[in-house]
């Protein structure tokens, strides 16, 4: 059987279809000072995305209407504005299922509206992309960043990854298309950043070059046949599973969950490969180790620098993917840390859960410090956190209550 | 437009199950004039259906189905109910995603379809009952025909939630006593296919399935005019014997009784002057193969 690659040739704006690692490992990259929605809009321009459907929710509307404009200069097959963030998600399930490279984005509440669709999507193997920029749920009414949304999202069956800066964002929202069409994955991906900190600040982004894009998306690499009509239209089943309570429904229900789950653990060799590891260390060798995901890092960094200033010697450990989950890796970077702090933008501190979860001696874990409702969280309450957990007295930080 | 797509390697034909040999031999993929006649007489697209015996929702899949002018290139767009327990024996590719979100997926699909497979026909149709389609899904119905996506909206009418056991719907009449409606219902049955034409669809109708033919004409006409134009509604009486209490035989007479000219399943169409254009050139090319075919087949008897 021939073969055919369409590496080298041309789509109809002139960019060149580019093999995945020679783009983003090769090629020359050039300085751009963007804002993460602009970031968003850059990496699309360059991922041959087929459709994009957008709703307008806050902080994440910018970044849809930007893809809006590379809809009209044509770098986007599809775009259009959907009624509600269940009916996006919906409509985006209904163009991956007809073969289509899809992207979307939401936040917050519209990820809460959204939510039946995950398990769907997952289950219905739709390796759809999705931006969440994380905002507040909760009543009273907030804007603000707060991660809380990612705890949902943990079980769904979706690949979810938190980036921590706008540079992370540009390169996975390509490197995502990639592990996540993977014949042996085939999942959504929800890509999660944290809200205005990331998408409404400017930094420098190493951009790869415009005349590049990644190869198009071939939806006959699926595991599951694409719903086009051209693949026989077999009759799914015998007999429905739906509804019937037999042994035959148990098992297939429970298998397929299953799958969906090795699918997720097989994403884990792709994303280690192009990810360059599912956690990254930074001074791993400190007794206190700062452990978290998103911008929390970023502010663990500055904790970081504050306290070596007084001699006080401590480590980071970044978490970029949350599912496929780095077990393993927590385990190995965290087995000589004595302290364990993890400092999130939510009040509940689901990562410190899971983190207790995955390690022995999980009381070394520190769940905190937490801000919500949209809070910064200034380096000098991790490093009061730290400082009061090696017994270090400290002034009272003012606006914490003691 | 044929079987192409579904023939099966010789060395292997024979270790096909039977019904996939028989979708192979005997299906009516391809055929430009398959229609509710070809029922019983060929390999339907429907294999045994999972409904209640002398369920009238067993006879609009078949006749439906029957009728697709193009089933080979078209994908259709279910929800959950008892339509969802038939299509897994559908031969036709057929999504379920989630219950009332049908005609947001087939925005998806289309305009996939359309964008993949450009120049070629890929016809979307959704088939959802009342409940999905009026009561939890009516903001999706609706968006999808302001957008004029082109795809066609059959929704079976049961005027009731027949799957978890003939709760109200939005579609129930009024003063009709069911489940959750324990006084009877308290407003009138939602107006569509009236919601529909005010909408923006080209082509309306509502009615029965008492009549294969008619049947066959409606959903022909509905997938012609949403393929060219934009979006059509088919809304059809599927009374669900079972939760108003009729026996199995009594469903083709439930129906008949629903569509006397002062009832609720009176046949009414409402057609756009651009379907109305549409259909009357359909209609004006097959007479004239109709003519030419008799013109050869005289030819050929002279």
């Amino acid at each position: 059987m021939a073969t055919s690659s369409v590496i080298g040739k041309k789509n109809k704006m002139g960019q060149t279809y580019t093999d995945p690692w020679y783009m983003m490992h090769e090629a020359p990259r050039t300085p751009s000072f963007f804002t993460g929605s602009e970031v968003i809009k850059e990496a699309i321009r360059r991922a041959s995305c087929d459709v994009m459907i957008a709703y307008p929710i806050t902080p994440q509307s910018e970044a849809a209407a930007l893809i809006g404009e590379l809809f009209v200069e044509g770098y986007v097959g599809d775009y259009f504005r959907g009624e509600s963030e269940f009916a996006v998600m919906s409509e985006c399930a209904g163009a991956a299922f007809g073969g289509a490279r899809v992207f979307t984005t939401t936040a917050g509440p519209g990820t809460m509206r959204a939510m039946e669709n995950f398990p769907m999507w997952a289950g219905a193997r739709l390796p759809i992309q999705m931006i969440v920029t994380c905002r507040g749920i909760n009543s009273p009414l907030s804007i603000q960043p707060d991660t809380l949304e990612i705890s949902y999202l943990l079980n769904t069956g979706m690949l979810v990854w938190h980036a921590e800066t706008a540079q992370d964002f540009f390169d996975w929202i390509l490197i995502g298309y990639l592990v996540a069409e993977e014949p042996d994955v085939h999942l959504p991906l929800a890509l999660c950043c944290d809200g205005f900190f990331v998408t409404h600040t400017k930094d420098v982004v190493q951009l790869t070059p415009a005349d590049m894009c990644l190869p198009p998306y071939d939806p006959y690499r699926s595991p599951v046949p694409c719903m086009d009509m051209e693949c026989p239209p077999v009759r799914m089943m015998r007999d429905p599973f739906v509804m019937k309570s037999n042994y035959i429904s148990y098992a297939t229900h429970a298998s397929w969950q299953q799958e969906v789950w090795a699918a997720v653990e097989r994403s884990r060799k792709h994303t280690i490969r192009w990810l360059d590891g599912l956690i990254e260390v930074d001074n791993g060798d400190a007794d206190i180790l700062i452990v978290s995901s998103g911008t929390a890092v970023s502010q663990g960094r500055e904790a970081k620098a504050l306290l070596e200033e007084e001699g006080i010697d401590v480590g980071i450990v970044k978490i970029k993917t949350l599912r496929p989950w780095p077990g393993e890796e927590i385990r190995e970077a965290t087995k000589h840390a004595k302290h364990i702090i993890v400092p999130e933008f939510n009040i509940i501190g689901w990562l410190a859960r899971e983190i207790r979860a995955t390690i022995p001696n999980s009381d070394r874990v520190f769940a905190g410090p937490h801000v919500g409702g949209g809070m910064t969280m200034p380096p000098e309450i991790i490093a009061a956190d730290i400082k009061a957990l090696l017994g270090i007295k400290t002034a009272a930080l003012a606006g914490r209550g003691s | 437009m044929s079987k192409e797509r579904i023939q099966i390697s010789p060395d292997l034909f024979d270790i096909m199950p039977a019904e996939y040999q028989d979708l192979v031999r005997r299906a009516t993929y391809g055929k430009e004039d398959r229609g509710w006649k070809d029922i019983g007489m060929a390999k339907e697209l429907i294999e045994e259906h999972s409904l209640c015996a002398g369920c009238p929702e067993s006879m609009a899949f078949r006749y439906i189905l029957a009728s697709l002018p193009n089933p080979e290139d078209t994908v259709m767009v279910g929800s959950t109910g008892c339509t969802s327990l038939v299509f897994p024996h559908v031969a036709v590719h057929n999504i379920h995603s989630l219950f009332g979100n049908q005609n947001a997926v087939a925005s998806g699909l289309k305009r996939a379809l359309s964008l993949r497979f450009p120049g070629k026909i890929k016809d979307v149709v959704v088939l959802a009952g009342d409940g999905a389609t009026v009561d939890i899904g009516l903001d999706m119905t609706l968006q999808a025909w302001f957008r004029q996506e082109k795809f066609t909206t059959i929704c079976f009418d049961n005027e009731l939630y027949a799957n978890t056991g003939g709760q109200e719907s939005g579609m129930m009449r009024k003063g009709f006593v069911a489940k959750m409606a324990p006084a009877g219902k308290m407003f009138e049955k939602v107006r569509l296919p009236e919601i529909a034409r005010e909408s923006g669809c080209h082509y309306v109708v509502n009615c029965t399935v008492s009549k294969p033919n008619l049947v066959e004409k409606v959903i022909k006409n509905a997938v012609y005019v949403a393929r060219e134009i934009g979006p059509t509604y088919v809304q059809l009486y599927t009374p669900c014997i079972l939760e108003i209490g009729k026996n199995s035989m009594e469903g083709l007479q439930e129906m008949r009784d629903a569509e006397r000219p002062t009832e609720r399943f009176a046949y009414k169409e409402y057609i756009s002057d651009q379907a109305k254009e549409l259909l009357a050139e359909i209609a004006a090319k097959e007479k004239e193969k109709k003519a030419a075919a008799k013109k050869q087949l005289a030819g050929k008897e002279a």
